[in-house]
């Protein structure tokens, strides 16, 4: 018995030795939280058009319904990284056909109408944020953050940063053929 | 040229390393007296070079050298000198060397005052402590050497995170690893006593310093974290259970329960085999804190640069060292033989009652902290386990452990007498009742949860001033007596009263200042006022000041009560252009009844920063500087048992007298 107990603390330490070493995966980040709004209703918010923009506004009433699901993209005109995600997006719209709809996001009007105008317009839909209000019930870490609905307004996917690069861009492209939005063909 | 020698230095302490690795060891076995005395040179040996080494890259800070990565990544001209020193251990490679500094230090001090201790042992003790400088020598020189030059050099570094540039974290660190680090001497003694097949009084006798020597130090390193934090972070908070600060807080929690068993190890023969268990679990832990704070293993606020393939070695070396001691204990304990018998009530089941729910705290501690790595990998969900978690668990449990000290002392060695015990406090019990009932009538609400640890802090505070008060019987003798029985009453003795009513003062100002905290968070316009537990505060306005390597917003805030002008506040946000990224000075009225506290963050939004609208988050926290004021005392309470003469003179003798009034309590 007192043999047994001795060897105890070393089994312990083994056990957890094991779990250490899985935890090193260098692919594994502790940091990456995933959304609690997956699976879960669009929360409810209500924004006004941006001032100086055609585009219409946005609402919740806007996610539910529609044929396919949608892409729903957090930007704003200050924000660096959204200005390397705008073509990815622009092409998501324009190319594949996906309703994509923007929320921005603590933002002048007229910044945004500068920015918009000169990268070009693919929104849908966009609802002014100034308060931020928004982007709280969204629980956005950031700007920009990007989100796939379901056509009855479920979110699906989230996506924090830029969609830029290979990988992101892989991944969302994924998640949109997961989702409906893309023909597996179009990958 | 200086970065080559700190860097020659480091490779022959490591060469230093690997002989005394191996040679007083095979001294020891052979009895020859030569080779075992060999680990004198090579340890102290080993501590020059280490020094000589982080001198170097010392020296490297403070003049700038951005030719070392290590510096040009941590440093900057414009920093204040204070903070050019701090960066020396501010990053992982720096703060790998004071690590291995620390850990050749308390090798060498063993060689110089160790006097006492027979040489096979110490050849033993100092062997295995180099086995733990080869270790992370290697790691050093293998994946972290902090000597590495880049060319050509940067024109200026990319200066320290500012949130670190701060006395308190300045010297959190070299605090911290004293105490960290302390506890491999007590580990190496621990492996050298299984190697050789023997613990005895006197074995606990010679660990007993350098316990508390490594325990005082690590309560000193966390108190001055949580007190960075407090002021630095601008949350007004003192601990947030982050996997971070848990485990520093483990090797203390373990630290403390080997620190009272070893007593009993040396009073009464007993608790062997457990006592060594704690002394390889308690360095365990702080390897386990090393590990976890360079590896990226759990998210953290406070981590250095995550780097999985340095965590693997880390991983490495703590199986070799974990593991290999784990084993040998397995291997070894069952042989040792049990010590002296003791009755159910007794000083010795006190101190067994303190070290099972110490144990179960630390284990709770530990699997709280470890609980999403674990989740993550059995199911693939990811949580985060928090303050409420340990709220939960850690409290309730820690609780009956502060009833329990309260009575302890009072109790003598093997067999006491709970009736005459019991009669000696039940007056204080009834006081410190009296005392809460008081409160609780003054105070008007806060969570019973508050009101039941008043009584015990109480309960502690007087039923350890009465057992002192006992010992030199005030009150029942002349005053003039009584002082004569003070002075010669041991000084552990007095340590103990000390770091004892510390945890009760300390308390206090946990529970006042999480029970009753007042917090206000407010958009401010100038000239707007906020009424917070008494105090009007105005907020006059903020403005741009510039510091040496930074920029502030500065907050003026006027503190009034009933129209008295009492102080003014000058909470800032300062940005750290080079470092790119902004800290916040919180301004704090401190008094013993309570702090004051203000901090801004940005303005609330583009449109009120034109009208200069601001977030203020005040706050008050009662007695939050009891804190501060009772950790010292553990601090104090701790020199003063070191001090004590039995520790520093003389072999232990085996014979003495058990009765709970000539025995010093620690």
């Amino acid at each position: 018995m007192k043999r047994i107990l001795a060897f105890l603390p070393l089994l312990v330490a083994v056990v957890f030795g094991g779990f250490f070493l899985w935890g090193l995966n260098p692919d594994r980040d502790p940091n990456e939280v995933p959304s609690v709004l997956i699976a879960q209703p669009a929360p409810d918010f209500d924004l006004e058009p941006v001032v100086g923009v055609e585009t219409p506004g946005l609402s919740r009433s806007n996610l539910v319904g529609t044929e396919t699901a949608v892409i729903l993209n957090v930007f704003a005109s200050w924000c660096v990284p959204c200005r390397a995600e705008h073509a990815v997006l622009t092409s998501l719209a324009e190319r594949d056909g996906i309703r994509l709809f923007g929320i921005n996001y603590k933002d002048e009007p007229e910044d945004a109408a500068r920015w918009l105008t000169e990268l070009g317009n693919p929104y849908a839909r966009i609802g002014s944020d100034i308060s931020g209000r928004a982007g709280i019930e969204w629980g956005i870490s950031g700007v920009p953050e990007t989100f796939i609905v379901s056509s009855d307004g479920t979110v699906l996917y989230r996506h924090v940063g830029p969609v830029v690069g290979e990988v992101a861009v892989g991944k969302f492209r994924e998640a949109l053929v997961q989702a409906g939005a893309l023909l597996r063909e179009d990958l | 040229m200086t970065p080559e020698i700190g860097h020659f230095a480091l490779a022959l302490a490591f060469a230093l390393a690997l002989i005394q690795s191996v040679v007083p060891l095979i001294g020891a076995s052979r009895g020859k007296l030569l080779w075992m005395q060999s680990a004198r040179a090579t340890s102290i040996g080993q501590l020059l070079l280490v020094g000589l080494a982080f001198g170097a890259l010392m020296r490297s800070f403070i003049i700038s050298d951005f030719t070392v990565v290590n510096v040009a990544s941590n440093s900057h001209s414009l920093k204040p000198m204070l903070y050019k020193i701090a960066g020396t251990w501010g990053s992982h490679e720096g703060s790998l060397l004071l690590w291995v500094l620390i850990l050749t230090l308390f090798g060498a001090g063993v060689s110089l005052f160790g006097s006492n201790i027979p040489d096979p042992l110490k050849a033993r003790t100092l062997a295995v402590q180099a086995w733990i400088s080869t270790g992370f020598l290697s790691f050093m020189l293998f994946t972290s050497n902090p000597f590495t030059r880049v060319f050509p050099p940067p024109a200026d570094g990319k200066d320290l995170n500012p949130l670190l540039q701060d006395v308190g974290l300045a010297l959190h660190p070299p605090f911290l690893y004293l105490g960290y680090v302390g506890f491999s001497i007590v580990f190496s003694f621990a492996v050298a006593a299984l190697l050789e097949g023997r613990v005895d009084a006197a074995w606990a006798r010679w660990v007993r310093p350098w316990t508390l020597a490594a325990w005082m130090s690590l309560t000193a390193g966390i108190v001055l974290g949580s007190w960075w934090a407090y002021y630095e972070l601008g949350w007004g908070g003192w601990w947030f259970w982050d996997p971070v600060e848990n485990v520093s807080f483990m090797p203390w929690l373990l630290g403390t329960a080997l620190l009272h068993s070893a007593i009993v190890t040396e009073k009464r023969d007993a608790f062997k085999s457990w006592t060594i268990l704690l002394a390889i679990l308690t360095f365990s832990l702080s390897l386990l804190g090393t590990f976890v704070v360079r590896s990226g293993l759990l998210t953290s606020v406070h981590a250095f640069a995550v780097d999985p393939e340095r965590g693997l070695y880390i991983l490495f070396l703590l199986a070799l060292s974990i593991g290999g001691s784990l084993a040998l204990y397995a291997w070894r304990a069952p042989m040792m033989e049990a010590g002296g018998i003791f009755k159910p009530i007794s000083r010795e089941a006190g101190l067994l009652v303190n070290n099972l729910i110490l144990g179960a705290a630390t284990g709770t501690v530990l699997f709280g902290t470890l609980y999403p790595l674990f989740l993550e990998a059995v199911t693939g969900e990811k949580i985060s386990v928090g303050a409420p978690f340990f709220n939960a668990t850690f409290i309730p449990m820690m609780l009956p452990l502060v009833l329990f000290m309260g009575v302890g002392p009072f109790l003598s060695w093997k067999r006491a007498d709970l009736a005459g015990v019991l009669q000696r406090v039940w007056f204080v019990a009834l006081a410190s009742i009296i005392a809460t009932l008081v409160l609780w009538y003054l105070q008007e609400g806060g969570p019973l949860l508050a009101h039941l640890s008043i009584l015990l802090a109480t309960w502690l505070l007087l039923a350890t001033l009465r057992e002192w008060a006992m010992r030199i019987r005030l009150f029942d003798v002349p005053f003039s007596e009584a002082l004569r029985r003070a002075r010669n009453l041991p000084r552990a003795s007095h340590g103990m009263t000390m770091a004892h009513a510390g945890l009760a003062v300390a308390m206090f100002g946990f529970i006042g200042s999480s029970a009753w905290k007042v917090e206000e968070v407010v958009f401010v316009a100038p000239g707007s006022t906020i009424e917070i537990a008494g105090f009007e505060v105005t907020f006059e306005g903020v403005e741009r000041v510039r510091g040496p390597n930074y920029f502030a917003d500065r907050g003026t805030l006027d503190v009034t009560r009933n129209g008295e002008s009492i102080t003014t506040l000058f909470p800032e946000r300062r940005y750290y252009p080079i470092a790119e990224s902004s800290t916040t000075e919180s301004a704090i009225r401190s008094t013993l009844a309570g702090d004051l506290y203000a901090s801004i963050a940005e303005p609330a939004s583009e449109d009120a920063e034109l009208s200069g609208a601001w977030t203020l988050r005040i706050l008050y926290e009662p007695f939050v500087n009891f804190i501060w004021l009772g950790s010292t005392f553990l601090i104090l309470g701790g020199a003063l048992s070191l001090s004590d003469r039995r520790l520093r003179v003389g072999a232990p003798k085996r014979t003495r007298a058990t009765s709970a009034l000539s025995t010093p309590a620690e």
